[in-house]
């Protein structure tokens, strides 16, 4: 094979490896919200399930959190949805991991939107009561001070801390692979087992690369649109 | 019945009993500055007058209306303590502006968002206030870019956007350097001018001397001493004002 060969064919497990990335990223950081305030609530049973919750989830490794999501419908309930979901796309549509690349997408938002919660409470805890208070003294409502007063300037100190989490995010993909969803890693094993290629495996962290470099720059630029103030 | 009333407030925080019942009553336009050590209860006193914080018992009344009533705790629904609010202004001592706003969208971001007026009114009556105390070429700029001293200048001029009744300040000048305080007590002092009602919770001596109608020395969550600045720093009647005067008077 040569060497445009296998970069496009990793090029096909990468982009595996960026509709987890994405859509983690889109559903895992809006659900991270909820969890952040049921934390951060009054109403203490709320705030213990929210806390139990991000505990074991934080707690548990990745790879098994998707191995029991994964399996466990199946041997618990005797109803493997995700497997019967793997077979409906293959036999209707001839795509083998379906089902499976399901089971990555709830575990990685699931997963992600607890460490994001942390980041949010994290962020909305260090605004300064200060902040509140002159919103309320000015007669605002508290969602008014909340949108208007305190939410951009959690934003911005929540920006770096995000940054790294959305770059341990994308090399977490590879964590698909447990179960044989064939993001970019898997591809590269695969051409080692049929084609006794070795080094596109080492190959795949170029990929990786380039895609950490873009959203450094990225972030790196949202980092300094934000910095024309200070909180 | 005078502007302000404020009857029997009294506030304890757990077990600490900060207001033991505290009663005074301000005209219209008049100055009224509150003197004290730390821990008296005077900041409590002001938050209480801002809704910040809740009294126990007593009453507050603005204008004939009453605000607060201790034994009727049902009208303090979130609606009614916002509207109270609108009564009172608040200048902290640390500012607070909110940093991602310039001078300008401080004053009027309140305004605009309680729809006091049409854009063009609020952004008119901003200029204005912020002309008035003194920041109209830093206009744009954002709060990190201001010293601490137009900082509180700014504040100020938020507080005074949402046309107050009654301005308070607690301690506006502690957290500045001694040559910044000037500006902040100037403008202060234009406003009693222009005939603003305040209360000023303030360690400036000779401010509250010049400036108030009236002083209140707060000692351990009571009013030890109140009248005319002449009868409160010339001739106190309270061993506590005594101390208190000759220490801060004192010259090092």
């Amino acid at each position: 094979m040569s060497f445009l060969e296998v970069t496009l064919y990793l090029l096909n497990g990468f982009k595996i490896s960026l509709v987890i990335f994405v859509v983690t990223l889109l559903l895992g950081a809006p659900l991270g919200l909820p969890i952040a305030f049921c934390s951060m609530s009054k109403f203490k049973p709320l705030k213990a399930l929210s806390k139990t919750i991000v505990w074991i989830v934080r707690g548990i490794p990745l790879m098994l959190q998707i191995f029991i999501i994964y399996y466990v419908p199946g041997l618990m309930f005797d109803y493997p949805m995700f497997s019967n979901v793997d077979k409906f796309f293959y036999m209707n549509y001839g795509i083998s991991d379906a089902g499976r690349l399901m089971a990555v997408l709830i575990a990685f938002i699931i997963n992600y939107a607890c460490y994001f919660s942390e980041i949010y409470r994290g962020g909305i805890e260090s605004i300064s009561v200060g902040q509140y208070e002159a919103g309320y003294v000015l007669g605002l409502k508290k969602s008014q001070v909340f949108r208007k007063i305190v939410l951009k300037q959690v934003i911005k100190r929540i920006v770096p801390p995000m940054s790294n989490e959305i770059i341990t995010l994308i090399k977490d993909t590879a964590l698909a692979n447990c179960i044989t969803v064939g993001e970019i890693i898997l591809q590269a094993k695969e051409l080692a087992a049929t084609k006794a290629l070795i080094w596109p495996l080492f190959y795949t962290g170029v990929f990786y690369l380039l895609f950490v470099g873009l959203l450094t720059i990225g972030l790196g630029k949202l980092e300094k649109k934000l910095n024309y103030f200070k909180s | 019945m005078s502007f302000l009333e404020v009857k029997d407030i009294k506030k304890s925080f757990g077990k600490t009993e900060v207001l033991k019942g505290v009663s005074f009553n301000l005209e219209k336009g008049e100055v009224l500055s509150i003197l004290g050590s730390s821990g008296g209860g005077k900041t409590t006193l002001l938050r209480c007058l801002n809704f910040l914080e809740t009294p126990d018992s007593g009453t507050i009344s603005v204008g004939d209306k009453l605000l607060f009533d201790g034994d009727d705790k049902n009208m303090l629904n979130d609606e009614q303590i916002r509207e109270n609010r609108l009564h009172f202004g608040l200048v902290f001592q640390s500012f607070n502006l909110f940093p991602q706003y310039n001078v300008f969208d401080n004053v009027t971001l309140a305004p605009k968002l309680l729809k006091k007026g049409t854009n063009e009114e609020i952004d008119a009556a901003a200029s204005e206030l912020i002309e008035k105390v003194g920041l109209t070429d830093k206009i744009k700029n954002y709060p990190c870019e201001l010293s601490g001293g137009q900082q509180q200048r700014v504040a100020i001029a938020r507080a005074l956007a949402m046309n107050p009744d009654i301005l308070c300040f607690d301690e506006p000048t502690s957290a500045l350097d001694p040559e910044l305080t000037g500006e902040v007590l100037r403008v202060i002092k234009g406003l009693k001018e222009s005939g603003s009602t305040m209360i000023v919770v303030t360690h400036e001596m000779e401010f509250a001397k010049n400036v108030s109608d009236k002083i209140i020395f707060m000692a351990d969550g009571v009013i030890e001493e109140m009248g005319t600045p002449e009868q409160v720093f010339g001739n106190p009647k309270s061993e506590k004002t005594r101390n208190f005067l000759q220490n801060s008077l004192e010259k090092i």
